[in-house]
Order: structure tokens, then C-alpha cells, then sequence
């Protein structure tokens, strides 16, 4: 199972927790997990199919490209963090 | 000792790699060009046929457009098209990519050219295309705007405050993909959280807490924005310009004009500096509307008043920072609440503040509360580590006050508490391999910091952070038949990355850099490259380029062993660029015997990569030592001695990594002690030129002392960080901490200028 962190700003989704272990292969997967049990949480990350654009998702501390496709390992950990670039 | 007394420009590396091409000085492909003045800018363009393009601009801060009349400037001889906001095209699409951020395609195009409201002195209001410059400049003058204006907001201050006047009557804060609800200036709230903030700071035996204040300043490049389109018969768009994202423009000018990709070919000219300000789009699509109009080419070439007015300067902040430690000094808790300017629209760098300024530090307990906040000021862009160095203004400030009032070492006061691998970031992710101690200890075993500050002088410390990006690149090399290869990649060429880029192929394929001729093009002929920005160019491009080359390689063992020696390619290597049989010593032959031989064993050989690197992208530290001195008459500064410290994980190409490191400090200097727009309460920018908003230059500096701390980055194949940032964030804090030495003052507001601190000491 991957942990999947909650910003501080969707912990109230979330029955308060700052953190969930979740089943899924890819983030897709852990997202609508997470949805199943605490509804309105897909809705904060996802906007038509996508990971809303001013989101980033990290696995194991790497920002990934590929958004909701991207695979997690079991046992890694699952960040959702502005997204931003640099100058 | 001074500083003639020991080695400067040092490189401290902890690797046992060692490699012909990487780590070597040699003189880079586009110099002759650059210091003879042959190289091509986007001013320098020309086509038969061309126009001129202006642009008028808006005189108020905050008005609403009640009509634009352009009779009378079409009526102007020579004129040829004029065009304002009803010409772009209406579209549904609601989110655009522009290149280092998303933003509504609404707002993109508000901000290149208004079309209810003005939201900043300077803001676009219409076009017009003459056969001349000076024709273009008087029909601008013929255009006829009338306004109801409004009151301006020109500070987050101003802005978040009850009954502020509104930008956008319909924005809303967001949270992290909710709505509030709430019509405001505040466009976003983020947060991030660890641990219990309130035990923490019932922790600690001593708690610090300060406000600062920031300006907006620019990025202050040297080369105005520019663009020239030709919007052919045929429906092509083309466009060369001075950008940081060729296919930024591309994508963004079909995204504006509803026209698909396949129809814009963006040529990147040089460029004389960016910095992030020249990643989004200004001044092309309304030279692209003007040609569809005229059928002919328009060039538009910003001035620099239009430049400071009409693009995109970093933002001014109000920041509250709050550090509890224990008697010894361990951090116990840390708070951090930043308000930022997006200018007209939202998008500031306030996210990426959030995720600085606590990073050089392992803390247990933190909360960081982010703001995002429009105001009538131009729309705000990147500027180098954007939004870091406004927080280590903050971080380090208090944390120098720390180490004053604890007796401590302020290097060993970081030292005690810093992050490395395996730290949990405030926002959430942990560390990896990171070299933020090994940078301290550079700083605090250089000669500079064991040298007592001369008399009269303060001494100033501070360490910052950025985390650099990957995003996609691509790749394309050519073997020539007398052993050179033609290199080519789309990534604009800003602090020599076409150079380094080569090394990585040149290293690969042992051959000489010198045999390598890279060539930046245009988006038609390579994949899609991301911008020059992020700190990402050495990094991705130079990947891109080491997989091409690697391709290569495969395919000339392959050939080698299928055609000219008739043997299994499991038993051929090739290195150093020799190409040699396992099994037969007799079996050899050069790099350039191979490529001389291609056209008879089966043609030419190409390699091509594009990469998307998913892992490995490596953050990177600095730390500045800096002494100065304060006329105690009239408040002047003068440095005598800067130290720039930087972890680089590998520098390919040493010359470049402490170019970056030099100029991001003096860049970080000019916005600590001088540079920022000085507004008058209309909102207007008083400074607007190079004379009174005074950036440094190499008069008014010492000579910038660098060490390159090379901790390799295990994410990349050479161990590459990206390095063009980091070095931005320190200077603030590190010049603020040397003024407080140097005359007992806490400067909590930029720019600390002479007529702030002799205010500070009254």
C-alpha cells in the first residue's frame, strides 16, 4: 500500500487524517480509492481527467510528468504540492 | 590574508569520476559570434516587406475601457493596420500552459491587450503596423481611449484589506482546489504542515519573530522584448523572437489565435537574458494579428520603459516569519505567513516561496501559510528562484538574530538544525542526496570566513535553496564524414548551455568538444523542448543529448560489427573515442575512421533522443559570506568581499556554474540594496529607465569569489544539479546581516538602500 500524504488544506476531507494508506497501482487509482471513502476528495485534485494544472503530484519525493498514469510502488509515499518551475 | 593570498574559483568535488570533456573550460561555439557582434538578435532581423509595430499603452493603474477609437491612426499615411482586443479570436478553452505556469486563456489575453478593464500603468490597449517606427509611434499618439478610472491597490497590504478596491469582480480565493466562495484579491491560499506548530513553540526557550517587506523589481535583462511575424497566404505563422521557450511561444500563439500547432514555427533568436521574464508572451501575437491583417512581416521591439511597464517583474511581499530554538539553538518550531504580488492576474510565486523557505532546515514542528494576491501592477513573472529569495530575506534574517542573541556561530547555528538526505520538508517530501552541509562547511572553512571582517565592516551569512525542474527535451546528432557531428536542440542558449549540452554528447562519444557543432532551432525541426528556465537546461538538455549520443554509439557498434569487422557487437566497446574488439587487439579504429567509412558501409548515422526525466532532478544550496561597510554620513553601502557557495552536483562546464554563481549574486545585490519600482500612488513607475532604476554593474562590485561544492547528483548521468537559481536567494539576507553588523539595524524592508538605513538609524 502507498501513503498517500493530505495537505493540511483537505484534511477535513479526510476525517482529519494527514495521511492515508491507500491500494492502487497508479495515482488514478489511489485517487478514486480515496474518493470511495471520503467523497469530494478526487474533485480537489482532478479537473477533466487531469491533475489540475497548479498541481503537482511526488512520488518518493520526485515531482512526476505523467500525473494520474504514473505507477506507485507499494510503500511509497504520495505528495500533492503547488506546482511551479522556476525563472 | 587577502583575497590574492589563496586559489579563488575553487571546485570542491567529492566524486572519483573522472572525464576527458566534462569538467573541462573550453572556449564556447557561440563566443567569436557574440563578442564580435555578428550574432543575430531579434532587434537585428529583417525581411523584405517588414513593418513596424507600437504599442499603446494604458496611463492609468485601474480603468475601465469605455471605447477605443482608431480612426484617426488608421487614417495616418503609412500606417497599414491597426488592432485591439477584438481581434483575437473567441475561444472556450479555459486553461493554457505558459510555460512555467497555468493561467486562464482569458487572462493571457487581457494581459497582452485589455479589453474591459486597464489593470496596470503600462497594460496594452491596441496595436498599430506603419511602414516606419517613427509613423507607427505618432498613429499610437491618434488613439482615443476613454476611461473611467479607478482607484489602484498597490501592495498586498492595500489589497487584502476589507473594502480594497477589486481587480476581477469575480475572483474568488481558491484552496487547493476549493472555492471559497469568498470575492477578494486574494486569488489563492496554500498551507503547508508538520507537526504540532503550538507544542513547538511551547518547546522553545526563546522565540524570534519579524515583518519584512519586499519591492517589485525586474529581471533587469539587457535585450528588450522583441518578436517579428509573418503570417503567410498559406496559413503558416511564423515568428522569430528573443524568448526562453520557443515552444512556449508556439503553443501560446495557437492557444490566443485558435490556429492548431502545426500552422506556428517559432525561430528563437539570441538572447540577451532572460531570467524567467522572457518565458511567457508579449509583444507576438499582436505583431501575428498585425501581419494577418497586412499580409506582410511586423516586427515590434519593446522599449525599455515598455519593458519595465508592460511585462513581467517579480513581486513585491509582506512576510511574517516566526522561529522558537532551545537553549542551544534547536529549531523547535517555525512559521511562515507570505503574502505575494501576482500584479494583474493571479500567479505569483508564492507556492514556490512556501516550499523555500524553511528547506535548509530540519524542523519538527511548522506551518507555512501562502498567499497569492493581484494588484494594479504589471502581471508579475519568474525571476530566478522566483519567490526564494523574497523568503530567505525573511528565514535567514531571524536566523542570524538567533545565533546573535544565543552566542552562536551563525554557520554552526545552520549546521545544528540543517536538512539533508533524508530530512522530511516542510511540504511534506524527504530529502535525497543533498549537499546543503556540505555547502556550510565550504562557507565556514573558506578563507574568507576565517579571516576577521576588516575593521569598520560587517559581516553577513545566509543560505537559500532551490529545487530545480526537468520537463521534456530533445535531442538530434548527425555524424559527419570527417568525424565532427552536428548537434541540434531546442533550448535557448542563455549562460552557455550550448556548450555544455555538447560536452555531455562530446563525452559520450569521446570525442573533442571542439568536433561538436550545436545549433539551438526552431520548433519545427526538433521534438519539443521546455523552456530555458528552472534551472533545467544543463540538466535535460544535456540528457537529451547523452542518450542521443548513446544512440549513436549503438548504431556505430552495430554497423562496426554487422558490416566492417563481421563480428558479435557484444565483443566491441567503444571509448575515448576509440572503437576496439574485445576478443582481437588488432581490431581498432578511430572515431573519425568510422564516420569517413559511412557512405560505404550503409550511410549516414543519426541518433535522436527526447527525454522526460521522471527522477533524479536534485535540488541545489548556496550560501554568500559578505563583508561591507555603511558611510555612516550617508548610509552608502560598499561591499569588499562576496563569497558565492554552491552545491552543483557536477559542473560541466566550471566557467559556466560560476558565471551563474556571479551573476545570480550580483543580481541578488542590486534587488538587496538598490533596485525596485518606485511608485507613485497613481500607480505609476517613477524609475522606469536604466539610469534611475540602478541595477550594478562591474564598477560598482568586487570581484565575486566562487566555490563550486560538487556533491554528484545520483539522478543524473554526469551527476548534474541545475545551478542557474539558487545563487539568487542568499545575497538578500546575506547583505541584510552585514548591514545589522555593521550598524546595529535590522533592515526588514527592500531595497536597503542609502535613505533607508539612515532612516533606520534615526
Amino acid at each position: 500500500m502507498a501513503v498517500v500524504f493530505i495537505p493540511s488544506l483537505m484534511q477535513s476531507l479526510v476525517d482529519g487524517n494527514d495521511r492515508l494508506s491507500v491500494d492502487g497501482s497508479n495515482i488514478r487509482q489511489l485517487i478514486e480509492n480515496i474518493d470511495e471513502t471520503y467523497p469530494g476528495f478526487k474533485n480537489r485534485l482532478v479537473e477533466n481527467g487531469r491533475i489540475r494544472p497548479n498541481i503537482a503530484v511526488a512520488i518518493d519525493g520526485e515531482i512526476t510528468p505523467l500525473g494520474l498514469l504514473q505507477k506507485v510502488p507499494e510503500e511509497s509515499e504520495v505528495h500533492f504540492l503547488p506546482a511551479i518551475s522556476g525563472g | 590574508m587577502t583575497t590574492a593570498d589563496y586559489e579563488r574559483n575553487k571546485v570542491l568535488s567529492s566524486s572519483d569520476e573522472h572525464y576527458r570533456v566534462v569538467g573541462t573550460r573550453p572556449v564556447r561555439h557561440d563566443g567569436a559570434d557574440k563578442v564580435t557582434g555578428r550574432a543575430l538578435y531579434g532587434a537585428d532581423f529583417d525581411a523584405a516587406g517588414l513593418l513596424h509595430g507600437k504599442i499603446l499603452r494604458s496611463p492609468h493603474a485601474h480603468a475601465k475601457i469605455i471605447s477605443i477609437d482608431t480612426s484617426r491612426a488608421e487614417k495616418l499615411e503609412g500606417v497599414k493596420a491597426v488592432v485591439t482586443a477584438i481581434d483575437f479570436p473567441k475561444s472556450d478553452k479555459m486553461v493554457v500552459g505558459t510555460g512555467d505556469e497555468a493561467t486562464t486563456l482569458e487572462w493571457l489575453r487581457d494581459n497582452i491587450m485589455a479589453s474591459t478593464k486597464v489593470l496596470y500603468k503600462g497594460h496594452a490597449l491596441a496595436g498599430v503596423a506603419a511602414v516606419n517606427p517613427h509613423i507607427a509611434e505618432q498613429a499610437v499618439e491618434l488613439i482615443e481611449v476613454d476611461y473611467d478610472v479607478l482607484p489602484p491597490v498597490l501592495t498586498t497590504q492595500e489589497a487584502m484589506a476589507e473594502g480594497a478596491s477589486l481587480l476581477h469582480d469575480s475572483l474568488t480565493t481558491e484552496e487547493l482546489g476549493h472555492d471559497t466562495g469568498k470575492v477578494s484579491n486574494v486569488a489563492e491560499h496554500i498551507q503547508h504542515v508538520k507537526g504540532d506548530i503550538d507544542k513547538g513553540f511551547e518547546e522553545a526557550v526563546e522565540i524570534f519573530e519579524r515583518e519584512f517587506n519586499t519591492k517589485t523589481v525586474h529581471q533587469g535583462y539587457i535585450e528588450p522584448h522583441n518578436g517579428t511575424a509573418l503570417w503567410g497566404p498559406d496559413g503558416r505563422l511564423h515568428v522569430w523572437c528573443s524568448t526562453q521557450g520557443a515552444f512556449v511561444v508556439r503553443d501560446s500563439l495557437a492557444d490566443l489565435l485558435g490556429i492548431p500547432i502545426s500552422k506556428v514555427r517559432v525561430i528563437p533568436m539570441e538572447i540577451g537574458g532572460g531570467f524567467g521574464g522572457k518565458i511567457p508572451v508579449y509583444v507576438e501575437p499582436v505583431a501575428a494579428l498585425l501581419s494577418k491583417k497586412t499580409g506582410s512581416p511586423v516586427k515590434i521591439v519593446m522599449s525599455r520603459k515598455d519593458t519595465f511597464e508592460g511585462s513581467g517583474p517579480t513581486p513585491g511581499s509582506n512576510l511574517k516569519i516566526k522561529i522558537g530554538v532551545t537553549k542551544d539553538g534547536t529549531i523547535t518550531a517555525a512559521k511562515a505567513w507570505m503574502a505575494m504580488e501576482a500584479g494583474a492576474y493571479p500567479g505569483s510565486p508564492v507556492g514556490a516561496a512556501a516550499m523555500c523557505v524553511f528547506a535548509a532546515y530540519d524542523i519538527e514542528n511548522a506551518l507555512i501559510d501562502g498567499y497569492d494576491v493581484v494588484v494594479n501592477k504589471p502581471k508579475t513573472q519568474a525571476y530566478r528562484a522566483p519567490g526564494a529569495p523574497n523568503a530567505a530575506f525573511g528565514t535567514e534574517q531571524v536566523m542570524d538574530e538567533i545565533a546573535e542573541k544565543l552566542g552562536i556561530d551563525p554557520i554552526e547555528l545552520r549546521l545544528k538544525n540543517v536538512a539533508k538526505e533524508g530530512t522530511r520538508r516542510v511540504d511534506g517530501p524527504v530529502f535525497k542526496r543533498i549537499g546543503c552541509k556540505e555547502v556550510l562547511e565550504a562557507m565556514r572553512d573558506h578563507p574568507h570566513y576565517q579571516t576577521p571582517a576588516p575593521e569598520n565592516q560587517g559581516r553577513g551569512i545566509a543560505i537559500g535553496f532551490w529545487f530545480n525542474i526537468a520537463l521534456d527535451s530533445a535531442c538530434n546528432i548527425a555524424v559527419n564524414s570527417d568525424g565532427t557531428i552536428n548537434l541540434t536542440e531546442g533550448s535557448t542558449d542563455i549562460g552557455g548551455s550550448r556548450t555544455s549540452i555538447a560536452m555531455q554528447a562530446a563525452e559520450v562519444l569521446g570525442i573533442p568538444v571542439e568536433d561538436v557543432s550545436p545549433s539551438v532551432v526552431d520548433t519545427d525541426t526538433i521534438g519539443f523542448t521546455a523552456v530555458t528556465g528552472g534551472s533545467r537546461t544543463t540538466y535535460a538538455t544535456g540528457w537529451a543529448a547523452y542518450k542521443a549520443a548513446e544512440d549513436v554509439k549503438k548504431q556505430i557498434i552495430a554497423r562496426v560489427a554487422d558490416v566492417i569487422w563481421g563480428i558479435d557487437a557484444a565483443n566491441i566497446k567503444m571509448e575515448d573515442g576509440l572503437i576496439t574488439s574485445k576478443t582481437d587487439s588488432e581490431l581498432k579504429m578511430t572515431f573519425k575512421e568510422f564516420a569517413s567509412q559511412m557512405g560505404d558501409t550503409g550511410g549516414g548515422i543519426s541518433g535522436q533522443a527526447s527525454v522526460k526525466p521522471e527522477e533524479g532532478i536534485g535540488g541545489s544550496f548556496c550560501g554568500n559570506i559578505v563583508d561591507l561597510k555603511v558611510d555612516p554620513e550617508t548610509g552608502k553601502t560598499s561591499i569588499s568581499r562576496f563569497t558565492c557557495v554552491q552545491d552543483a552536483g557536477k559542473a560541466i562546464h566550471p566557467d559556466y556554474v560560476e558565471g551563474q554563481m556571479q551573476g545570480g549574486s550580483v543580481q541578488g545585490i542590486g534587488w538587496a540594496l538598490n533596485e525596485e519600482y518606485f511608485m507613485s500612488e497613481d500607480g505609476t513607475m517613477d524609475n522606469s529607465s536604466l539610469l534611475d532604476y540602478r541595477m550594478p554593474t562591474a564598477l560598482d562590485l568586487p570581484m565575486i569569489d566562487t566555490v563550486i561544492v560538487e556533491v554528484p547528483n545520483p539522478g543524473h548521468p554526469f551527476g548534474v544539479r541545475g545551478v542557474g537559481e539558487a545563487n539568487i536567494v542568499p545575497p538578500l539576507a546575506a547583505i541584510a546581516n552585514a548591514i545589522s553588523a555593521a550598524t546595529g539595524n535590522r533592515m526588514t524592508d527592500m531595497p536597503m538602500n542609502s535613505g533607508s538605513i539612515m532612516a533606520s538609524d534615526s
